[in-house]
């Protein structure tokens, strides 16, 4: 059963093109990631399924629902956590859940079981003004407020930028639960790796989809050879590579390369033009695509100059 | 009904928390009708006095008696001739010099008139007026008295009475369009303020995806400051009515009941502001800019009478200028709801006329 709808969404705002053509569907009970980097248009997608913002052409539903004719069935039935921390930070933490389960005529004890294990956390500080609070917390009970009405569908925009690794791994467990109750869940993160997390994935750049899958099969489907290099002189090495005729594409990626070849090039090939050039230092790994090489495969086509 | 009593429940919750907004609201009254009603006064004493008496006679110096037993003037010095008066004046040793021509007693007797000269220091125009009408009335309180002794024509003299304010009190005309004052502030920067907050922290995206509706939203955060603007109305007149004892002839009920009316205009102004400013910073601009045209406009400190003809009549769209004159009519001539029908019917139109258009633009921004 499909929860979550998008049929050929447009949105731009005067020229800037926010969201082109883009389709999409989740699956009920679905953990679904919207991968792209800033201002690719995750957001403005986000605001077309929740009801914030209306698409200059294409329909969505979600729940069955179509977003601009009932658009007050879907605020009832989904929870949004924008990107900002948009709680009342001079309520306390017990206001501020109260007062979001009041606007959905609910009662935080009649949803306790919902939020339980992730307001637990925030609960002896009830009494403390949300401002006070530290990023992890606020986090915690921004998503406590966004549960509190028991959404079937949560959408949550970017929930883990500028928190810590350890509170971003914990946050992606807290999800992980939330999915075993049955909650839909589509959420956006410009983090390649939290997207291995997800069930399925969108990779959207500029508005468009590069491609929607499963992570495994995303990766799976990467069309090239792949190496990783290790050189102190990374910089010069980069420059080299991209010079080099059966380089198909060279990019940083943490303290290495990402080397991308034609295929059947043998590794003593590379191996051997890098000594020639002085890189004796070099240590050459063939290696499965991560996401984020698909999402740079997919982003800038090999044929692009530029890029390689 | 219930969504709307949590969402003010909530509004009050944070107000109240706001240490800076409770003190405004309980201090600013108090403060601005102490200090404004004092200072925005337009009685002007101790006015330096230079004389110029060449007549030497005991009826000059009976007028400059009376000049100096005057509270209004300060005899700051005689000098010798008209050119040392008008350089007193240049050197603002004087506001005002009286020059009695030699031969003024002697004229006086012979032939019933003579005249005195003024030079008035016209800097500060009000002043001037001012020195100038209480120097008239004092000349005049010596006409009477030397007039049975001479003789005198009987000249048209005129003997006149202030109307609702009989001794002329500045207080009594000030401090009920201070009121008008206080009550705006509230009304128009708090209420549009508040909105825009929401905008600038994104609490108003939460409240749009849920079942809230807009009505409910704009009503729940309007409607605390309607209160809070008539708590501090009824504070004031009673700062107004203990320490200035301001007269009140009319009824309470009727001057609430137009300010009732009233906030709505001024709230409408703030949640017009609200619909298309982001920040509370453009929101602060915005609101300010009208508040100083509206009071600088308003009849409070300036006699609408004397603007030019195209500024009357944008004082007519001015919603201050209605209730500075409403509350002055009420509290002072004791006026009745029938009788200010005009003014309120007016502020009613512009309530629909401000609200409608705010709650247009509100739903075009969503």
């Amino acid at each position: 059963m499909i929860t979550i709808q998008a049929n050929e969404v447009n949105k731009k705002y005067g020229d800037t093109i926010a969201l082109r053509d883009l389709s999409l569907s989740v699956e009920k009970g679905e953990l679904f990631g919207l991968i792209g980097p800033d201002g690719a248009g995750k957001t403005s997608l986000i605001r077309i399924l929740t009801t914030l913002l209306l698409a200059d052409k294409g329909t969505a539903t979600v729940n069955g629902h179509d977003v601009v004719k009932s658009y007050r069935a879907i605020r009832r039935q989904v929870g949004y956590m924008p990107g900002r921390f948009s709680l009342y930070q001079d309520l306390s933490v017990e206001e501020n859940l109260r007062f979001f389960a009041t606007a959905f005529g609910t009662t935080i004890e009649a949803n306790y079981d919902v939020i339980r294990d992730i307001y637990q956390q925030i609960e002896p500080f009830r009494r403390r003004r949300a401002g006070a609070l530290s990023g992890g917390m606020k986090q915690k009970l921004a998503l406590s407020c966004a549960l509190v009405h028991r959404p079937e569908v949560l959408f949550l925009d970017e929930p883990t930028t500028g928190v810590d690794p350890v509170s971003r791994q914990e946050f992606w467990q807290i999800l992980k639960g939330l999915q075993e109750r049955g909650i839909t869940i589509l959420v956006s993160t410009p983090y390649m790796d939290e997207a291995s997390l997800c069930d399925r994935i969108a990779l959207i750049q500029d508005g468009q989809l590069l491609g929607i899958d499963t992570p495994a099969a995303l990766r799976k489907a990467y069309p090239h050879p792949l190496w990783d290099l290790q050189s102190s002189r990374r910089y010069e090495l980069l420059h080299f590579l991209r010079q080099q005729e059966f380089t198909l594409s060279v990019f940083p990626f943490g303290e290495t390369l990402h080397l991308a070849t034609r295929p059947d090039v043998p590794e003593h090939q590379i191996r051997e033009s890098c000594y020639s050039q002085g890189f004796t230092d070099i240590q050459l790994t063939r290696i499965e695509a991560t996401i984020e090489d698909c999402f740079m495969d997919r982003m800038a086509p090999t044929a692009d100059p530029e890029i390689h | 009904m219930k969504t709307i009593l949590f969402l003010l429940r909530k509004e009050f919750l944070q107000i109240f928390r706001n240490r800076v907004i409770v003190a405004m609201i309980f201090v600013m009254p108090i403060i601005q009708l102490l200090i404004l009603a004092n200072a925005a006064n337009y009685e002007v004493r101790n006015l330096k006095l230079q004389v110029i008496d060449q007549d030497h006679s005991s009826w000059s110096r009976q007028l400059v008696g009376h000049f100096t037993a005057s509270p209004y003037f300060n005899l700051t010095g005689m000098v010798a001739s008209a050119k040392k008066g008008i350089t007193a004046i240049e050197a603002d040793e004087a506001d005002l010099v009286l020059h009695i021509p030699s031969g003024f007693e002697r004229a006086l007797r012979r032939e019933g008139t003579a005249s005195v000269h003024l030079n008035i220091n016209a800097i500060n125009g009000v002043k001037a007026g001012l020195a100038s009408s209480y120097a008239q009335t004092i000349i005049l309180d010596l006409h009477q008295e030397i007039m049975p002794v001479v003789e005198l024509p009987a000249g048209l003299s005129s003997t006149f009475r202030y109307w609702y304010n009989p001794d002329m009190d500045y207080y009594t005309f000030m401090v009920p369009g201070i009121l008008v004052l206080l009550v705006t502030l509230v009304g128009m920067f708090l209420s549009g303020l508040n909105i825009v907050k929401e905008k600038e922290i994104g609490t108003i995206e939460q409240i749009n995806v849920s079942p809230i509706r807009k009505h409910q939203f704009i009503i729940g955060k309007l409607l605390p400051f309607w209160i809070i603007a008539q708590v501090e109305l009824a504070l004031g007149l009673t700062v107004g009515w203990l320490v200035f004892d301001i007269p009140i002839v009319g009824s309470l009920g009727v001057v609430f009941a137009f300010s009732s009316i009233y906030l709505l205009v001024v709230l409408g102004i703030g949640l017009l502001v609200s619909t298309f400013t982001d920040t509370q910073q453009q929101a602060m601009f915005i609101s300010w800019f009208f508040l100083v045209i509206f009071i600088l406009m308003s009849g409070l400190f300036t006699p609408i009478e004397s603007m030019p003809g195209w500024a009357q009549q944008i004082t007519r769209l001015n919603p201050v200028t209605y209730f500075v004159d409403v509350v002055r009519l009420v509290l002072l001539k004791g006026s009745s709801w029938w009788d200010i029908r005009s003014q309120w019917i007016a502020l009613s139109i512009f309530a629909v006329v401000i609200n409608g258009a705010a709650v247009l633009n509100y739903r075009k921004t969503d």
